[in-house]
């Protein structure tokens, strides 16, 4: 057993999620990143004196759908509270937020390894708040410290966001790291958030500790911030993990803080001790009154939550025979999975079309950097023609990445293609014959090998037949007829 | 042409057979403000510019017959915690000096809608934090029946300014009383309306499960008037209540006959004031003979009003006057040398004693440890409270108590006892605790001349009711006619 394998991991995570609603959470501002500094701003998200928040009904929509989407208890009756604290980004020096009364709880996600194990992951609660603005510090060093001076921009004070607490129930990076997955897919799915984590509309704080294995009590725990990316928060559990595991090790104590990544450095920096922790002073928001979840509400919301991607990749593997990576690949987004479907309904050959997206489309994709397959030229159509060609053995495999690349880089229907560059597969046997006599009779030593008991001189008599009809004969005929001929 | 101490109604008569213009009322009022205003200190600023064009257009309006209402043409003072776009607005307190807001409160969009015209902005005591305004940054309003004494307060400017003849009507703001308090101190009437009948949008918050705007006036027809014109809901407030509202002064019954009037028993008890019970005893005689029954009726949890009020009240300061940092607006220390000392400083030198001293009691309220025993605690007699009046209510239909415990004090006499100060609306504290609405009208003068107010309390959005009562009380009483000697 290694030093690692002798302590137990134990990860929550709170992530918040910025919600692509058209307006703020508490007035009628635009919700819209960057722009010129302070344009989407007015009184309220300014906190300017007298002032007073309204609650946007479509954060509260949304919410609740998300509440529902991840297994969560929806509160009939729900408040906002004010959570107290001083600084510049936070006009009215409190945040609204909710704190014993949040419109989700108790809820589960199930989270599913590589190896197909499945595991449910907890949800703690899901609350609504508003976000902060932001600083820019004018600084010629790059470090806050040395700011001469900062500035605000509000435009981001008051953009609504979820967030969303899990149990502490992840026992590894890898766990945490497939959670955020998830997590990030059903949101997408729901089409609650745009859930990009670049642009900071996915953020996600982690709380790790260690135990030696069977210990019932929790470790200290530590929480980390500033986590850009998926990856990052692998790393930064990973750092953090080793880090507990050598001081538990070396026999001294964790001390329970906040500590930084820093993806540059690869490492965490305490950010600041907890035990000053701050005293937010919560309190019920005596500008919102309490208000209740009404079942017809919650009905309507219910009706709109899509299948799920956990649900959608069981029945891609049930229904279309896919292998589980594939299916959970193929339903990690809502438009895949329906570009998916929708093109093995048209050819009725879900295997290829899956085979097809899984390494040409997806993985060009990758390449190229685009985000979603309505930003390509492949349409679920095209695909599936092309597919169909394939089947009518109209072109070959082969010749079918030569028809996929135009696609994707032009596009256009691939039957045209294949008519325009010509490349029709040859069916012909008059002509494949021809070929193969030809071949037969420029290769006389390989004839003879293969008629003398040695057939691995076959392959290379089909590789010049084909390179005699320029890679267009059908190559099952070749085989047949070569076969044939050398008897 | 003397105009300043007509009323509302009156003048509005002259001004449709075009006795007189707008403007003529303006010159009486803007005549007398130079005579009188610079002994009662009653504004902090005045909007003399925009008067005489608001005055003008009210003028249009009326040679046009353009949608003319009671108001149209009427110089309203303003309290100076409600944001007026572009006009200096303070809340006498020295943070917010220079502070231009760059909208404008509901109700002010509401009363420049009927035509009203505003002739500046009110002194109050500083965030309306006090009951003699004496806590005004910019020095406290005198009272105009006897220069040596507070008005009351917080509305000290606003009540002052009606006795005087500064303007015909004013806004004030109510929290604890500081609308019915200096309306009892300086002989005029003023109503605090039930909490969620007026908006709060643009008013600068102090306690925002209290405040509450509403008018102050020479009598209760007038006042009607201008309720009217201020009251409904408010898509800015979600706190304000969605019920129709009457046509208060067209509603005015001259009749008591078979109401039921009651008299709670702790609202006459050791403190107040012999001469100030004999009057409200007198009163209470006047509507006997006008037909009404009255009942001796118990509040048991009164003696807790002061207490309860004190802990919630500060703790909703704590965290509203939070915004007041020295970020975006008001006044910022320039010698600080890092942001928690900017803080600080600015914080240090903007706010008052009175100012600091609620925001202290407040944060203390709120703090991890003590929220359960204070702030939670308070919560639950507040229920108490409101319970009291909802069964005291199943079986009267209105209350009468003193206003304030004595007539107008000393200027100086309790500034620096901030208990005594704190008893000086103790009769006001509990109603506004359960959200009521409530009335002072005057109702006679003691030995020294000063007046008493006597406080008509009424049902939950039964302001009518009030209106009635008081409506009744000057028809059969010239209190409310009498107005101070001061030249």
């Amino acid at each position: 057993m290694t030093t690692a394998e002798k302590y137990e991991v134990v990860i929550g995570l709170e992530v918040h999620v910025e919600l692509s609603t058209a307006t703020k959470i508490f007035c009628g501002c635009k919700n819209k990143f960057g722009g010129e500094p302070n344009t989407n701003i007015c009184p309220v998200c300014l906190g300017l004196p007298g002032s007073l928040p309204v609650v946007n009904r479509e954060v509260v929509r949304r919410a609740v759908k998300t509440g529902l989407a991840l297994g969560c208890k929806i509160a009939a009756r729900t408040k906002f509270d004010r959570k107290n604290y001083y600084y510049p980004d936070l006009p009215k020096a409190y945040q609204i937020s909710q704190f014993d009364m949040p419109i989700a709880e108790h809820g589960k996600i199930t989270i599913v390894g590589k190896d197909g194990s499945r595991k449910e992951i907890g949800i703690t609660r899901a609350h609504m708040e508003e976000d902060a603005g932001k600083l820019v510090h004018l600084t010629k060093t790059g470090q806050i410290a040395d700011a001469e001076e900062s500035l605000v921009d509000y435009n981001r004070g008051g953009v609504p966001l979820i967030e969303i607490v899990s149990e502490p129930d992840m026992r590894s990076s890898e766990e945490a790291y497939n959670y955020l997955i998830t997590l990030k897919s059903i949101l997408k799915y729901i089409d609650v958030s745009d859930c990009n984590m670049e642009e900071g509309s996915l953020r996600c704080d982690a709380n790790v500790s260690v135990r030696p294995w069977g210990q019932k009590e929790f470790g200290t725990k530590v929480e980390i911030k500033n986590m850009n990316s998926f990856n990052n928060v692998r790393k930064a559990l990973d750092y953090e993990i080793e880090r507990q595991v050598k001081i538990a090790e070396a026999g001294e104590k964790i001390i329970q803080e906040t500590r930084l990544w820093d993806g540059g450095k690869a490492k965490t920096f305490s950010m600041r001790g907890k035990e000053g922790s701050h005293d937010y002073r919560y309190f019920p928001e005596p500008d919102l009154p309490p208000f209740e979840i009404e079942q017809p509400f919650m009905d309507e919301i219910k009706k709109e939550i899509p299948e799920l991607p956990v649900q959608k990749m069981d029945r891609f593997t049930e229904k279309y025979g896919l292998p589980l990576y594939d299916a959970g690949v193929l339903t990690q987004s809502i438009e895949t999975a329906d570009f998916f479907e929708e093109a093995a309904a048209k050819c009725n050959e879900p295997k290829l079309v899956s085979n097809w997206m899984m390494t040409e489309l997806l993985g060009r994709m990758n390449e190229a950097g685009t985000e979603s397959i309505s930003k390509t030229n492949i349409t679920a159509d095209s695909l599936s023609k092309m597919i169909q060609l394939i089947q009518k053995g109209t072109i070959s495999g082969k010749i079918a990445k030569t028809v996929f690349d135009v696609m994707f880089k032009e596009g256009g229907d691939p039957e045209k293609i294949v008519a325009e560059k010509g490349l029709v597969q040859i069916s012909d046997t008059g002509a494949i014959e021809a070929a193969v006599d030809k071949i037969i009779a420029a290769n006389p030593k390989a004839v003879e090998d293969i008629r003398g008991g040695k057939p691995q001189g076959m392959g290379f008599l089909v590789g010049q037949i084909m390179k005699e009809t320029k890679g267009k004969a059908n190559p099952q005929m070749v085989n047949e007829i070569l076969k044939k001929k050398l008897g | 042409m003397e105009l300043h101490y007509d009323t509302i109604e009156n003048l509005h008569k002259r001004l449709i057979k075009k006795e007189i213009k707008p403007s003529d009322i303006l010159d009486s009022v803007f005549k007398r403000i130079e005579a009188i205003d610079p002994k009662v200190h009653s504004y902090l600023k005045l909007t003399k510019e925009r008067a005489y064009e608001m005055a003008k257009a009210a003028e249009e309006r009326i040679i046009k017959n353009d949608n003319v209402t009671e108001l149209t043409g009427i110089p309203l003072g303003i309290k100076d915690n409600m944001v007026l776009k572009g006009v200096e607005t303070t809340c006498a307190a020295k943070m917010l000096e220079g502070y231009k807001p760059p909208y404008t409160a509901t109700v002010l969009t509401k009363l420049e809608k009927a035509g009203a015209v505003f002739t500046g902005k009110l002194n109050m005591d500083e965030y309306a934090f006090g009951s003699s305004t004496e806590n005004s940054a910019f020095g406290p309003t005198k009272n105009p029946w006897d220069l040596q004494r507070v008005p009351g307060g917080s509305s000290g400017g606003s009540a002052a300014c009606v006795a005087a003849g500064l303007c015909i009507g004013s806004l004030g703001s109510d929290t604890g009383g500081s609308i019915k308090q200096p309306a009892s101190l300086c002989g005029v009437t003023g109503m605090k309306p039930t909490y969620g009948r007026v908006s709060r949008f643009g008013l600068i918050a102090f306690g925002s499960s209290l405040d509450q705007i509403g008018p102050i006036t020479r009598t209760a027809a007038d006042n009607a008037i201008i309720l009217k014109h201020i009251a409904g809901r408010d898509e800015n407030d979600a706190t304000s209540a969605d019920i129709a509202v009457p046509d208060y002064s067209a509603l005015l019954k001259d009749s008591v006959k078979g109401k039921v009037i009651g008299l709670p028993k702790e609202y006459f008890i050791e403190g107040l004031d012999p001469e100030v019970k004999q009057k409200i005893m007198d009163a209470v005689a006047v509507f006997e003979k006008l037909g009404a029954k009255i009942e001796q009726i118990s509040l048991p949890n009164t003696e807790y009003a002061i207490d309860v009020y004190y802990v919630v009240a500060p703790a909703e300061v704590s965290s509203n006057l939070a915004r007041f940092d020295g970020v975006r607006y008001g006044l910022r220390d320039k010698g600080a040398e890092n942001m928690i000392d900017m803080y600080k400083k600015s914080r240090q030198k903007g706010f008052g004693r009175e100012t600091k001293r609620r925001i202290m009691l407040g944060t203390y309220v709120l703090s991890s440890g003590y929220y359960d025993a204070y702030y939670k605690k308070a919560q639950k007699v507040r229920t108490l409270i409101k319970n009291d009046f909802d069964k005291a209510f199943e079986k009267v239909d209105i209350m009468l108590t003193p206003t304030s415990p004595t007539t107008a004090f000393k200027i100086g006499e309790k500034a620096a006892d901030p208990l005594t100060m704190y008893l000086s609306d103790i009769f006001t504290i509990a109603p506004n605790l359960a959200g009521l609405p409530g009335m002072s009208v005057p109702a006679g003068n003691d030995s020294k001349g000063l007046p008493v107010g006597l406080q008509i309390l009424g049902k939950w959005f039964k302001e009518q009711d009030i209106y009635d009562a008081a409506y009744t009380f000057q028809k059969n009483t010239d209190w409310h006619t009498k107005m101070p000697s001061i030249y």
